[in-house]
């Protein structure tokens, strides 16, 4: 090793107090790992691929009317009912399926590689990296929805053009409005894909296992939807964490009802406030031995 | 007397996991500028010690401060000017050489990143900084944990068997850099089994065996109390073997040891007045006296006694204020 160095980090002045990085620092270091794997383009490959079939299938289909759905009738009539029904088709399950992919991975699998112990040996808190950890999850999370969204709002209006689009109320909204829509409802339907992230965060730190905390956090979106199906459990419905993955369908009423999107947004606090607050708290207390 | 705290001070450290006692009520004190060996076989619980000095892992009982700092108390401030790595250094595979340092600067602040080419060029990965992690040798990954310690300009570098793994000329390299650090004012907490780079390192060391320190104190301390020995080649050994034996603050005269050089004779063990005393008493029993080499036991002599009971009184354990 090199002997010819003139400056050595020794003899550099010793440092008083230090420049700590902020939070910001270490959450945009989390981006760009994310950035950096397979894994994330895995989860938002998929974000691409099902807006993509979808729009090819109806495209090739076109003419046959689908029933059930005011949105279905319209495909044809206007690209912006495209981003709506995938929005209705993904919120159940696929989209989940991406948010665990990373919140329950994200901290589990530096703790595996033995990373976390990289990182936790600089300067910065612990609280600090769990922070910039359950950000980037749900970064993650919103850029899913939306790369989703702009696909399928791209493709459709590509295939069904730019057009003034029906609401669930019957009511017709014109286009720019019914696109500034599309953006509100993917929007609210980020509260509870939020939520489902802090739990996915959390499996992340208790368990230390990824694979574990990934499964965990989309079997209980099974779970609570197998829940809602049980006769005689009808009463906590309404509580139920996948019941709110429909709530942005308000927006898409005439007028607005906000009732659904405020019932969510307690509802997901409740959920998510408190994984948050134990996966710090777990972050914070425990033995990182891994790796 | 400086005030300035030490750069690692235990005291009373055990970690127990559920039944397993994996570190028993460890002392440490590392002084500014020592280089430190924590020398220990596998298991004997060196590795836990450096992560709650760390502040990896919690204690289950005792204190540690790195320069007075506690880092369950402090946090990432108790490791300013510390750094090092535990279990081998472990960095983003799928990064480059200089992301990864380019992360660890960010998240150490205060200028690390002006300092990347340098600590690549003072391990030499500079010409494969822009290579991934993923694709590096072990020893290329020890050098980078080397340069992402140097990073954060330490006072204390914390270094949990850095050659292990390495070829002989990667260990060499490593020796040569540990001990450049060491002569520039840094000091460093040296774990190791590898006995050879402890002794050829160290000037201070602690052994530990079963997660308890069996022993604490300079190197040279060591190794005088634990095998002040001679060998001894004369006129007439059977002789001398005798007036050895009966000589008081004799000890362990025995007949028959050869020298490295095939030469047979006495070896003994004495201080250095008894020994005078016995060349005096050999001259008057008519034995003359060929050659007296003195003899320091090996540390691998004074690791197995104090490690496995091996043949021989051990070393009385040091305390160091």
């Amino acid at each position: 090793m090199s002997s010819a160095v003139a400056t050595s980090p020794a003899a550099l002045p010793a440092h008083g107090r230090a420049r700590r990085p902020s939070v910001l620092t270490v959450y945009r270091w989390e981006l760009r790992k994310l950035v950096s794997q397979v894994r994330t383009y895995v989860g938002l490959g998929l974000m691409i691929l099902l807006p993509l079939i979808f729009v090819v299938f109806e495209s090739v289909r076109h003419g046959h009317n689908r029933a059930g759905n005011i949105f279905a009738t319209e495909i044809t009539q206007s690209g912006l009912a495209t981003p709506v029904l995938m929005l209705l088709f993904m919120s159940g399950f696929f989209l989940p399926l991406a948010a665990a992919l990373v919140s329950g991975d994200i901290v589990a699998n530096e703790d595996g590689n033995g990373t976390l112990k990289t990182i936790l040996t600089r300067s910065v808190d612990r609280g600090q990296v769990f922070a910039a950890k359950a950000l980037a999850a749900m970064t993650y999370a919103a850029a899913a929805v939306f790369l989703s969204a702009a696909v399928a709002t791209i493709g459709g209006i590509a295939s069904w053009g730019f057009h003034s689009v029906r609401t669930f109320s019957g009511t017709v909204v014109s286009a720019p409005e019914a696109l500034l829509l599309v953006f509100a409802a993917n929007a609210v339907y980020l509260i509870p894909l939020f939520a489902l992230a802090a739990i996915g965060v959390l499996l992340s730190t208790a368990t230390r296992n990824s694979a574990g905390a990934v499964v965990g956090t989309i079997g209980l979106v099974i779970l609570l939807f197998i829940v809602a199906q049980i006769p005689g459990l009808e009463g906590i419905q309404p509580y139920l964490l996948t019941e709110q993955f429909q709530a942005w369908q308000g927006l898409l009423r005439t007028p607005t009802d906000w009732a659904p999107i405020a019932h969510a947004a307690w509802v997901c606090a409740l959920y998510g406030v408190p994984s948050l607050i134990a996966g710090y708290l777990t972050f914070l207390r425990r033995d990182v031995a891994g790796g | 007397m400086s005030d300035t705290p030490p750069p690692v001070k235990a005291r009373g450290l055990v970690k127990r996991y559920k039944d397993v006692l994996a570190v028993d009520h460890i002392d440490l004190n590392v002084r500014a500028g020592d280089v430190y060996g924590f020398l220990g076989p596998n298991g004997a619980g060196k590795t836990t010690t450096l992560r709650m000095a760390l502040g990896l892992i919690t204690p289950t009982e005792g204190t540690v401060e790195l320069f007075g700092r506690n880092p369950l108390r402090h946090g990432a401030r108790a490791l300013e000017g510390v750094a090092g790595f535990v279990e081998g250094p472990r960095f983003y595979p799928y990064l480059t050489a200089r992301k990864n340092l380019q992360l660890l600067a960010a998240l150490d602040g205060d200028g690390a990143a002006g300092r990347i080419d340098e600590v690549l060029e003072i391990v030499e990965l500079s010409p494969r900084a822009g290579h991934k992690v993923g694709g590096y040798s072990h020893g290329m990954r020890q050098r980078l944990g080397i340069a992402a310690a140097l990073l954060r300009r330490p006072r204390l570098l914390m270094l949990d068997e850095p050659a292990t793994g390495l070829d002989p000329a990667g260990m060499r390299d490593m020796r040569a850099l540990i001990r450049r650090l060491a002569g520039e004012g840094i000091t460093v907490l040296l774990s190791s089994h590898q006995l050879p780079e402890v002794q050829e390192l160290c000037d201070r060391v602690a052994i530990v065996d079963s997660g308890r320190v069996v022993y604490e104190g300079a190197l040279a301390d060591l190794r005088r109390q634990g095998g002040a020995g001679y060998r001894l080649r004369t006129s007439d050994d059977k002789r001398a073997l005798e007036v050895a034996r009966a000589q008081p603050g004799i000890e362990h005269a025995t007949a028959g040891a050869s020298s490295p050089q095939g030469e047979h004779g006495l070896s003994l063990q004495a201080d250095e007045q008894h020994v005078g005393e016995l060349s005096l008493a050999l001259g008057q029993a008519g034995v003359a006296i060929l050659a007296l080499t003195p003899e320091l036991a090996t540390l691998e002599d004074l690791f197995f006694r104090l490690t496995e009971g091996g043949n021989g009184a051990k070393p009385q354990a040091v305390a160091v204020g």
